[in-house]
């Protein structure tokens, strides 16, 4: 084997380095970030992108290499030197690569319990053995302690003044998210809004009880990093803290049907005075009629779908969809078991 | 290895000219001979990859734009699911372990057949049928819920068609089961006797670990289809929820099974390679030893990583770490197999022929497809990317990148032994670049896709996402096309390519030693091995001694 001299292989090893660092902090690859959660993904996925850009480089250099200066000249129909092994090489390329993935596990359980927060990414069937966990934490014990069902003692004003960023203090949004073929309604348990779209306050902490009326979906936001399944007959659950004010796609991750592809909605993240105003305003919107609830979330949802597949507010589209998705019956009968 | 007996090979081939005189018939016949098995294999299933293909390019039409214009939502979600199940199940597994698997094993051993050849026609004659029942659920609506075919979802839409696909995939897992059983006792038993276990190609290795998945995983999908087939026909609730069913243990069961398919459906095409670059490096593989038992710990690494597919399924905290990191130490094994194959080429005499060229591109792509797939095994990274085309993206580098790479390569290399005739050299070339090229511009920027928010098995999608996905379909008909001067090499190089010989490459494994085709029963005079399998090299060495 041949082996380049010391300053060759220093200097192409620091080059390789170098890049591989750059490329891991410029790759200019994920969308936005808009939660606490998002940013440390993103470290991670740094990481492995500065990791994976050494590792591809020195393959493919090492390939590429061989291809051009290892080819068999003309004429030359005599084999190579054999040479069948080098104990030391093996070893080192066994012993790295464990190291590298060794601490790669350790960063991302890191990583996975930083954004957990208390095991809240899950399912149900864990949900009442981790209740003492989250309540023993400061800070989150109204959080566990409070029944899902539309309590009215958790006034945000009630909530302590923080500084921006401490989101373990703040007692979180509870929002149901409930994923049907094909939209998602948001239910508020302490307002009893009831939206197609998922309205937050920045920097609140906001708990998610995901459930599915009929299939599996999945709960993605490109721009929280986060995505939790929906599944029937089963409560599945995210916490996270949206950070960035804006409005995000919200976009069912798993094959749920025909009309997979359209079941998107928007996530707002306001400030938390619009916020405020905006659940004020519901409030006095809200009605107990279930058709006319079943109606607004319908156009809704059908409305910011149809803005999302860029037809701006083309009305026969949107008649189109409202036909074909889903019948009118069928929202009034979900909305009904709200 | 030691070279004491060190001779050349070419003194022992037989003189005895290939019988060329074969029957075409046989080929449609319930033949027994493990060749005759070999090929139907072959030429089977990669009608059915050109059909896939075909099947593939609706898909990316369809994905020309955002809007659905080309396809209905409903056609669409049934072109990605019998996509997904041909490519995997009637080209992927049928061609690595029936078809090169049979074709090679044996002669590879020096055994005269595989170890029960009236199984291994059965094992091959389930699954025309299979296939053919898949396509014509087209007629009735085929099944629509993805390969993976997740209830609730499969047991609500098109029941013909899910039926008719629970039943093909039984059959053809069936198939499986009976090819790896024949393998594993093939390779343990019929060796010839001055052949040990580790003298063994490594391509044997590789289909001893893809066997013993085989037989350990695939009735499991079939308890789980069995199953599934209960709920969609009978009205069982093992997995439906309005019955008190649990939907995620179909997960469990499915993947249990599906996460070993992929090794099965790369793990011998790891040991292809391992057998195409020393030949072409004419250098011995480097670490022979561990990248043998690195296809052992693939294999039973490889039972116990399923539910990295699951992340976001609502599965436990425990499971979902124990999980990352089973799946991230199988980059170990990986890693030393990559490696390796640098190691062999590096320092080599390199013939960049066909089949050298899909060989290295096989390391080049893998790797790709193995990074990201450490990537995917980090939980916190894959709730982000799970089920969007960053994982289209990964699977294809490895099932195309990988498994389809590699199957060219094998066909290249191993041709002139199966018809007797070289394959064209130019085409070659051509259909390696293009290939190379349309490969990579339709998978590459699925990665971006992914990350920037577009989910998989989607019809329609956001219109910021237009270009990019203009650009892999065009990428895809480059690839579409790459596959017509192979298919135009291959038949008319079966008939009127160049007479190879006996060894075209001089390799050293036991297959080169006999005739090309080889004859019935596979060698005229019983082998005997002077050399080991990847003994390059040492014949200038000790001339050089001598001299």
């Amino acid at each position: 084997m041949k082996v380049p001299s010391t300053i060759t292989a220093l200097v192409v090893g620091i080059t390789l380095t170098l890049a591989s660092l750059w490329i891991g902090q410029n790759h200019g690859l994920m969308p936005v970030s808009a939660s606490f959660e998002a940013k440390k993904i993103d470290d991670l996925f740094n990481a492995m992108m500065a990791i994976s850009a050494g590792l591809f480089f020195i393959v493919q250099g090492a390939i590429l290499y061989s291809v051009f200066f290892f080819r068999r000249r003309p004429g030359d129909d005599t084999d190579a030197a054999p040479i069948e092994g080098n104990v030391p090489l093996e070893i080192l390329w066994t012993a790295v690569p464990t190291v590298i993935v060794m601490w790669l596990a350790v960063y991302s359980f890191d990583v996975y319990k930083a954004v957990d927060g208390g095991n809240a990414i899950g399912s149900n069937h864990m949900a009442h053995q981790h209740a003492p966990t989250m309540a023993s934490m400061p800070g989150s014990a109204m959080a566990a302690a409070m029944p899902s069902g539309g309590s009215l003692f958790s006034n945000p004003l009630a909530a302590p003044p923080i500084s921006t960023g401490d989101n373990a203090a703040q007692e979180p949004l509870v929002v149901n998210v409930q994923g049907l073929q094909y939209a998602w309604i948001m239910t508020y348990p302490e307002t009893g809004i009831v939206s197609g779209e998922l309205r937050l306050p920045q920097n609140r902490p906001v708990r998610l009880n995901i459930s599915a009326n009929d299939v599996i979906h999945a709960f993605w936001v490109p721009e929280f990093r986060l995505k939790q399944d929906a599944i029937p007959g089963q409560e599945t659950h995210l916490s996270f803290t949206p950070n960035r004010i804006g409005t995000y796609p919200l976009i069912c991750a798993e094959l749920c049907g025909a009309y997979h592809g359209g079941m998107n909605t928007r996530v707002i993240v306001q400030s938390p005075e619009e916020y405020q105003a905006w659940e004020n305003s519901q409030k006095t919107v809200a009605t107990k009629d279930p058709v006319t609830v079943a109606a607004l979330i319908h156009d809704e949802a059908m409305a910011s779908q149809v803005k999302a597949m860029g037809f701006g507010s083309d009305h026969s589209v949107m008649n189109h969809l409202r036909h074909e998705a889903i019948s009118m019956t069928e929202v009034a009968q979900i909305a009904q078991s709200l | 290895m030691t070279q004491a007996e060190l001779s050349d090979p070419r003194q022992l081939e037989p003189i005895v000219e290939a019988d060329n005189g074969s029957n075409w018939r046989e080929y449609f016949s319930f033949s027994t001979d493990h060749k005759v098995i070999g090929i139907q294999y072959l030429v089977t299933s990669f009608v059915f990859y050109l059909i896939g293909g075909v099947l593939a390019e609706l898909v990316r039409t369809e994905l020309a734009t955002p809007q659905v214009d080309f396809v209905s939502r409903e056609t669409y979600n049934a072109l990605f699911t019998i996509h997904a199940t041909i490519m995997i199940f009637l080209w992927i597994i049928p061609t690595l372990t029936g078809g090169f698997g049979n074709f090679l094993i044996p002669l590879m051993i020096g055994a005269r057949d595989m170890a029960f050849p009236r199984l291994n026609a059965i094992a091959f004659w389930m699954i025309p049928p299979a296939g053919i029942l898949l396509l014509c659920s087209f007629f009735v609506g085929p099944a629509s819920a993805g390969w993976t075919s997740y209830p609730p979802l499969s047991l609500t839409v098109n029941k013909a068609g899910e039926a008719i696909w629970i039943a093909g995939v039984i059959v053809l897992g069936t198939s499986s089961i009976m090819a790896g059983l024949n393998f594993v006792v093939t390779i343990l038993k019929m060796r010839i006797p001055s052949m040990p276990i580790k003298k063994m190609p490594l391509f044997c290795w590789a289909m001893l670990a893809t066997s013993a998945l085989q037989l350990t995983a695939t009735p499991v999908l079939t308890g789980a289809m069995i199953l599934l087939g209960f709920d969609l026909l009978v009205g069982t609730a093992f997995f439906n929820p309005t019955g008190g069913g649990d939907p995620i243990v179909y997960q469990h069961m499915f993947w249990f099974y599906s996460h070993p398919a992929v090794y099965i459906m790369i793990l011998p095409a790891f040991g292809m390679i391992s057998e195409i670059l020393p030949v072409h490096a004419r250098k011995p593989i480097f670490g022979y030893l561990a990248i043998a038992y690195s296809s052992i710990a693939i294999s039973f690494l490889g039972l116990i990583v399923w539910a990295h597919h699951m992340f976001t399924s609502g599965t436990p905290d425990w499971l979902r770490m124990f999980f990352m990191i089973a799946t991230m130490v199988i980059a170990v094994p990986t890693g030393i197999k990559v490696f390796s194959w640098v190691a062999t080429i590096w320092g080599g005499k390199l013939r960049l022929n066909s089949a050298m060229l899909f060989a290295i591109g096989f390391v080049s792509m893998f790797v790709v497809g193995g990074l990201s797939g450490i990537m995917v095994a980090s939980v916190p990274f894959d709730i982000h990317v799970h089920d969007t085309y960053f994982i289209v993206a990964h699977l294809h580098y490895v099932l195309f990148g990988g498994s389809v790479f590699g199957i060219y390569a094998g066909m290249y290399h191993w041709f002139p032994k199966i018809t007797g005739r070289l394959l064209d050299e130019t085409w070659g070339k051509i259909h390696f670049a293009l290939t190379f090229f349309g490969f990579n511009m339709t998978f590459l920027p699925m990665h971006v896709l992914g990350l920037q928010g577009m989910n998989r098995r989607v019809a329609e999608y956001d219109p910021k996402f237009a270009t990019i996905n203009m650009i892999c379909t065009i990428g895809s008909y480059i690839l579409a096309v790459s596959t017509i001067p192979f298919v135009i090499n291959a038949i008319w190089s079966w008939s009127k390519g160049k007479i190879a010989g006996d060894n075209p490459w001089n390799a050293l494994t036991l297959e080169w030693l006999t005739t090309s085709p080889p004859p019935v029963e596979n060698f005229h005079i019983d082998p005997v091995l002077t050399t080991g399998p990847y003994d390059y090299g040492y014949e200038e060495e000790e001339e050089a001694l001598v001299s």
